[in-house]
């Protein structure tokens, strides 16, 4: 009795919480315009938590309010959920929309649900990251090579085209991860052939993690004249590092990568010369026109790149900056 | 372990001091078997530090330097005062897996009472303190109460926080910017080169290890772990001690959360999934066993500043990431093979 009992306040509080958890949830479900015979387009993202995935949102509903479309937007939790991605992918095309918007966690495992959705006759274009199939008509995303040699150019010219640099990086799977490293790296190569890359190690986008190793990178090569951070989590690591160490703002030539509240007061304080952000409004503009395009069969470049941009002390507060930040 | 005799357990259930009681479960040659091998393996944790620091010196003369001596200790702040509190709950032979995503739960309320609702320093601290004593609580009523494993209830509760901590921050990192002061709890220099987070860590091992050795909550621990029915028996409510156990261990995720926070002065609601794992691993680098009833606070430090001496040394030799992971995992093997294999001698030396 008195277990069966326990067993009830249990249960009765997983339902409760999971009640109020769906509650919350279904609000941040749909967006965008309404009424009946809208077309209606399932975006499924690589997440939703990140300010990034919801300035791609909000760029997506504003673009659907203007084409009067409906949209749904989808993501899960955590960026490693490939699983329940690909569920959140099954959904959407059981659905029926009259278009798909999608960014692969995983380039393969999405490969033959992409398959169902051709076969439903449901276009699909892609945003972010891509998946190694043919049924995708377009891809609309900040092409991270070129944004990681627009890093190492302003690097270069930061500390006189020669000197040590050593690059945090968020992760070496992760194709954004991988080409902002690679396009880094080759530039540097290529173009600035004074400039030795001593060390590149991985943080995880872990702030505490890349705090560390950034201190280990300084530690281990005092003469370190540059650090490049992929992401922000990288980069904040960096700026903590330098703080923690004490060292006076401009000693080394920190570039970051994103954008948030953390890296713009570092940007407006010194500590880091600058970085690059990106257009996540326009990704999510793109991704939405491109779904309702597909939809009427009308022909796209393979790859849209939504661009890369340089900002600094000088630029932050700009017109051209400021749309492009996300917090 | 001697099987507790009839009067012992008479004696306990009339006059009920129950430090007497567990006596039994602690006291005679096994006792002494097992103080000896604890010691034996702190003394090898210790030479491996000693080594690995030898090692990474010989490698590189950049590793011994103070600044980055005062870098691996602030490194180890945060994994260390988890692996303090979750020390006790592996002696009982229960596990904790909540501990990563509960710390940045706290770091979130502590965001929210300082920075979003703007109330004074001390009561965001108490607040953070209070909520890691909760999710301690809840864990061990799920555990003690209800009696679910202790692998299931905290993998719940280790869900529960990430999300919550997700719904709580509106999914943004929380910045303690406007808050005077709050970064000094990780990095002001009380003593000139030492950050405070390492102060704190250093003063918890202290108290915890105080706990752990002089008093009856201590006693319990080691008591519950070695064999829980055997101190059911002797009139013991172990339910109970379980219980505070957990809440205490809770107590050390709070002061975890409020440290990570200050060192970032900020709440970051997406970081702490794998950190229950690194401060499992320094506790059994230490010689704490899975298996309940054998460890030491002493230990766990010098296990949390093993992996973080390796990791950093490792990273200042420029060793790739990926290789870095493989050696951790390695020295977490060795150290859990060096635990059994100590447990099955002193289990043969028990029956001669």
């Amino acid at each position: 009795m008195k277990s069966y009992t326990k067993a009830a306040i249990a249960v009765t509080a997983a339902l409760v919480m999971a009640l109020t958890a769906c509650g919350r949830g279904e609000d941040s479900g749909s967006g965008g315009g309404g009424g009946k015979g809208d077309l209606d387009i399932a975006l499924v993202s690589k997440g939703f938590q990140h300010q990034f995935w919801q300035a791609v949102k909000s760029g997506a509903e504003e673009k659907a309010k203007e084409l009067g479309v409906t949209m749904t937007f989808d993501g899960p939790a955590s960026e490693t959920e490939v699983d329940s991605q690909l569920q959140m992918l099954q959904a959407a095309i059981e659905r029926q929309p009259d278009a798909i918007g999608y960014a692969a966690l995983d380039p393969e495992a999405c490969v033959p649900l992409l398959d169902q959705a051709k076969q439903a006759d449901i276009p699909v274009v892609e945003f972010d990251a891509g998946c190694n199939s043919k049924v995708p008509v377009t891809i609309c995303k900040t092409d991270s090579k070129v944004a990681g040699a627009l890093a190492a150019d302003h690097m270069a010219q930061l500390m006189g085209k020669k000197g040590k640099v050593a690059i945090v990086g968020h992760s070496q799977i992760n194709s954004t991860g991988v080409e902002r490293r690679d396009g880094f790296v080759e530039k540097m190569k290529s173009d600035y052939p004074d400039i030795q890359i001593v060390d590149i190690q991985y943080g995880d986008g872990d702030h505490l993690k890349s705090a560390d190793i950034a201190k280990a990178m300084i530690a281990a090569n005092p003469d370190l004249g540059g650090l490049y951070g992929t992401n922000e989590g990288s980069a904040i690591g960096i700026v903590d590092a330098v703080n923690e160490l004490k060292l006076p703002a401009g000693k080394l030539t920190i570039v970051g990568f994103d954008s948030g509240q953390a890296q713009i007061d570092a940007i407006n304080n010194g500590v880091m010369a600058g970085a690059i952000t990106q257009d996540p409004m326009a990704i999510g503009r793109c991704t939405l026109e491109s779904a309702v395009k597909a939809t009427k069969g009308e022909k796209m470049d393979a790859v849209q790149d939504t661009g890369s941009f340089w900002y600094d002390k000088s630029n932050v507060s700009s017109d051209e900056i400021q749309p492009k930040l996300y917090k | 372990m001697t099987t507790p005799r009839a009067e012992d357990l008479a004696d306990a259930r009339t006059q009920s001091p129950p430090a007497e009681a567990v006596a039994v479960g602690g006291g005679g040659r096994g006792g002494r078997f097992a103080a000896l091998g604890q010691g034996l393996q702190q003394l090898l944790a210790f030479g491996t530090l000693i080594a690995l620091m030898i090692i990474f010196f010989i490698a590189s003369p950049k590793f011994l330097t103070i600044t980055n001596i005062s870098s691996i200790l602030l490194s180890t702040a945060v994994i260390g005062i988890l692996a303090v509190g979750t020390t006790f709950v592996i002696i009982t032979g229960g596990i904790d897996l909540s501990l990563g995503t509960a710390m940045t739960l706290c770091s979130v309320v502590v965001g929210l009472l300082l920075s979003n609702a703007g109330l004074p320093l001390p009561v965001g601290i108490l607040g953070g303190l209070a909520m890691g004593a909760l999710i301690g609580f809840i864990n061990g009523f799920n555990v003690a109460i209800l009696g679910l494993p202790p692998f299931i209830a905290t993998l719940s509760m280790m869900l529960v926080c990430q999300g919550l901590a997700l719904v709580l921050s509106g999914v943004k990192p929380i910045y303690f910017t406007g808050v005077e002061g709050f970064s000094k709890i990780a990095l002001g220099e009380i003593i000139p080169r030492i950050p405070n987070a390492v102060l704190i860590l250093f003063a918890l091992a202290l108290v915890a290890g105080i706990i752990l050795r002089k008093t009856i909550l201590g006693r319990m621990t080691y008591a519950i772990g070695s064999n829980e029915e055997a101190t059911r028996l002797s009139g013991i409510n172990t339910r109970r001690w379980v219980l505070a156990i957990y809440t205490l261990a809770g107590v050390a995720t709070g002061i975890a959360g409020i440290v990570l926070a200050a060192r970032l002065n900020s709440a970051q609601p997406q970081l702490g999934v794998g950190y229950e794992l690194q401060a499992i691993a320094a506790v059994i680098i230490g010689g704490t066993s899975l298996l309940g009833g054998r460890g030491s606070i002493l230990g766990t430090i010098i296990g949390a500043l093993i992996m973080s001496v390796l990791i950093n040394g490792l990273r200042i030799l420029a060793i790739q990431t990926e290789w870095q992971t493989v050696v951790v995992g390695l020295v977490v093997l060795v150290a859990v093979f060096a635990d059994n294999l100590r447990k099955r001698r002193a289990e043969g030396g028990g029956r001669h």
